[in-house]
């Protein structure tokens, strides 16, 4: 049996078509349990070149992109970048233009400007990946996160999602945004007026300014970290402890949430600051869920892209 | 070329297989040590119903259930990045770890050899068999690589462009027919 993925590039769920995610989520399925097994790894990429290209600084998106590759027994190289020529100021451009007569099959790119991998595929003839750019998409961590809840409660259709946190600043929110309208997901967001972007509305989700109404029923809730690096000095709220408070996940604030609810976090997380240890640690948290599906999600990412090559243009 | 050879034909009927498969039976009993060590796997998507009949007629003959798996060879085939599109990948289950066992594998057509040698590889990712047998429903000829099956259910002589296909039921395969891909004349 053969499918079809008719995408070049993983730039954002942006433009995917929900049968495109389900043939990802799908195929991802099949990858899981590759990595449960004694021997993790399988030949279908043999001869395939992977570069990691992470002009931010990241160690869970990296390893696990790097051992998605690796698990697919490609050739994965990780580039840090900010011991590279682009301290020396090289251009994004020259960069990748070098980088692609080296002739890699797939780079894997992150970036602190919106819109950063969406510049490089219009300049190469390889595949190319975002693994989070700016404030604007992180494809595979909404992907991941698809896949997490999938396994947990069955089917996207119909569950009520609370999205809790920085929205404004959060490229994992406006992604899983996008992915769940996708699915006839209910999405709720949750965040001080500060801290949501103007006009979220247009997305068709539903805002809540206090964190009790936006739980009530919901079938799982996300946290996202609250970012200091790039808060810092910003005034969003009065301090850590105010925001834990009105916002934070504990046991007491998780109630009006369906007592099956399950609950998620992208990380790295403040612990005592957007979610209480006991939540972290509970019964309801799909953490460490999450980690295990990102791997299995980007092998199927780099799989679909990189087999599917003879029928690019 | 005449009008009836143009049309599909019935190369395998319900009564044949029902005779292949005990045959397949004791030509497996007689050459595999104990049950309790023998592990069917029908490599997916035709080898999973002929495992699981097979398994019930060792099942019937020896009071005793062999174990058996799944096994999808998508990720080890040799043409990922040149076919037209990717193939979709499926689940694999094997229920143990292979080391010293005996696996049959299974398959309903044996034609290049290429699907074999896949499933070769991806077993041994699942642990060192003592031996690995091959067992197929057809042979039609058409090898690429030097493989061959241990017990054949039929020979079947197939015309290069033609398909050769397997058909099932809810309780394993019912016969096999030969047609013309859709276009020829």
């Amino acid at each position: 049996m053969k499918s079809h993925f008719p995408h070049r590039h993983l730039l954002g769920i942006e433009g995917l078509r929900r049968e495109d995610v389900e043939l990802l989520l799908d195929t991802a399925e099949s990858f899981f349990d590759v990595s449960r097994r004694p021997v993790k790894k399988v030949p279908t990429l043999r001869g395939k070149t992977i570069l990691n290209v992470f002009y931010e600084n990241s160690t869970r998106t990296r390893t696990s992109f790097e051992l998605a590759g690796k698990r697919l027994s490609a050739d994965v190289v990780n580039m840090s970048m900010s011991t590279s020529s682009v301290a020396k100021g090289e251009s994004l451009y020259d960069t990748v233009k070098t980088l692609e007569a080296m002739r890699p099959d797939v780079v894997v790119i992150r970036h602190a400007s919106s819109g950063a991998p969406h510049f490089v595929a219009r300049h190469v003839s390889h595949c190319v990946v975002n693994a989070g750019d700016g404030m604007h998409e992180h494809p595979t961590q909404a992907l991941l996160d698809a896949f997490t809840i999938r396994r947990k409660k069955g089917t996207l259709e119909g569950l009520v999602v609370t999205i809790c946190g920085d929205i404004a600043h959060s490229r994992v929110a406006r992604s899983n945004m996008l992915l769940l309208k996708l699915f006839g997901a209910e999405v709720r967001l949750a965040a001080p007026p500060t801290l949501l972007p103007k006009g979220v509305e247009a997305y068709g989700v539903r805002v809540f300014d206090r964190l009790e109404p936006a739980l009530e029923g919901a079938d799982v809730v996300m946290a996202l970290r609250v970012q200091n690096e790039r808060l810092m000095g910003g005034a969003f709220f009065p301090s850590a402890k105010e925001y834990s408070k009105t916002f934070g996940l504990s046991d007491r604030s998780l109630r009006p949430a369906k007592p099956d609810a399950i609950v998620m976090h992208p990380g790295p997380m403040n612990r005592g600051i957007e979610i209480e240890p006991s939540v972290a640690d509970g019964k309801r948290s799909v953490v460490l869920d999450q980690v295990e599906a990102g791997v299995a999600v980007r092998m199927a990412v780099l799989y679909l892209l990189s087999a599917d090559e003879a029928e690019a243009p | 070329m005449s009008s009836t050879s143009q049309s599909d034909r019935l190369v395998l009927e319900r009564a044949e297989v029902d005779r292949i498969l005990e045959r397949l039976r004791t030509e497996i009993l007689a050459r595999v040590g104990q049950v309790g060590s023998l592990v069917l796997v029908g490599i997916r998507r035709g080898g999973v119903p002929l495992a699981k009949a097979l398994a019930r007629e060792i099942e019937r003959e020896t009071g005793q259930a062999p174990m058996l798996g799944t096994l999808d060879i998508n990720l080890y085939r040799d043409d990922v990045g040149l076919a037209r599109a990717v193939p979709k990948v499926g689940p694999s289950q094997i229920p143990t770890h292979l080391e010293g066992k005996e696996v049959v594998l299974v398959d309903d057509v044996l034609h290049t050899g290429r699907t074999v040698r896949a499933a070769i590889d991806a077993l041994h990712d699942y642990g060192r068999p003592s031996r690995i047998w091959l067992a197929v429903l057809c042979d039609r000829g058409g090898r690429e690589l030097p493989i061959a099956a241990d017990f054949v259910g039929k020979t079947v002589e197939v015309d290069p462009s033609q398909k050769l296909e397997v058909e099932f039921d809810d309780e394993g395969p019912t016969g096999a027919r030969v047609t013309w891909p859709p276009g020829t004349p």
